[in-house]
């Protein structure tokens, strides 16, 4: 982002990302396994990554956890939103600048990272390896929800064409 | 640029095998875990509260009355499955039976945690939420 939007842009894709967060929130269909969403939020911070600079992913990324964390959640949770959202971005930027990936290969590269990433602080804060168990349901899961906010990216990111920041 | 809606949506060759990749690791983990976890000696620690009310052997075939009757859980060749509960949702007894370490049935209305543990004396005494 450059020039005198970059503020206004900033504030309109944190605000996307809360609604984002709120909307999931409304959504009554449970996917039966406790801790998978959706990640409709995610949906804006890859946007965000096509579309501007890692440096202001990052800073959208963060600045999103903490307030949603805030309104939403509690303290842990944004503990894990954030290792989450951090690993997941990082994972996201790294397949990016690879090359060869789509946007939906991104996104699912995303999306199971983010659940590693929670996977990781629930070890450290349960001290135990025994959440392990866990692991395949969490690849599966965030390979599916990857691919959906994939295509969602996708489709937003053909219409956004001609936004320059 | 021009706005192209008609554009496709292209998985690459890349995209392919990161699926690939993912799918394989988890069903490496999947396996692994049936593995490690496997049956065996193993004993069911019966919560309720969070005070252990209970330490139960898999390998003995026994009906356990938990919470003075709300819960009843049924020990049947290594497997321990709810059979009954007096809460609305019946949550706990459509859960498939457990018997592989670490899995468990939680029947959050009367506040019961049925976990497995491969030995008796199991090191954690809390439960995050």
């Amino acid at each position: 982002m450059k020039g005198k939007y970059k503020v206004a842009y900033f504030g309109v894709f944190i605000a996307l990302a809360l609604i984002f967060s709120y909307v999931e929130t409304l959504i009554p269909v449970q996917f039966g396994i406790p801790g998978v969403k959706l990640g409709l939020a995610n949906l804006i911070i890859v946007a965000v990554l096509y579309k501007t600079t890692l440096k202001e992913a990052y800073l959208l990324a963060v600045v999103r956890v903490l307030l949603s964390g805030f309104i939403f959640g509690n303290y842990f949770s944004i503990i894990y939103s954030l290792a989450g959202a951090l690993l997941s971005l990082s994972v996201m930027a790294l397949l990016k600048k690879t090359g060869g990936f789509s946007v939906i290969g991104v996104s699912i590269g995303g999306g199971v990272f983010h659940n590693i990433g929670q996977l990781l602080v629930a070890m450290a804060v349960v001290e135990t390896f025994q959440v392990a168990y866990y692991v395949p349901v969490l690849l599966i899961a965030g390979l599916l929800t990857g691919c959906v906010i994939g295509i969602l990216t996708q489709e937003m990111l053909k219409r956004l064409v001609n936004l320059e920041f | 640029m021009k706005l192209n809606l008609k554009e496709k949506v292209n998985l690459q060759k890349k995209d392919w095998i990161l699926i690939a990749i993912i799918v394989f690791v988890a069903g490496l983990a999947f396996l692994l875990h049936g593995f490690i976890g496997g049956k065996g000696a193993g004993c069911v620690t019966v919560k309720v509260k969070g005070e252990i009310q209970g330490v139960y052997s898999l390998a003995e075939d026994q009906v356990i009355e938990i919470n003075g009757g709300t819960n009843i859980l049924k020990i049947r060749n290594g497997t321990a499955d709810m059979v009954k509960a007096n809460c609305p949702d019946k949550l706990c007894v459509n859960q498939r039976s457990i018997s592989k370490n670490g899995e468990s049935i939680i029947c959050l209305p009367n506040e019961v945690i049925v976990t497995v543990d491969s030995s008796e004396n199991s090191q954690f005494d809390a439960v995050t939420q």
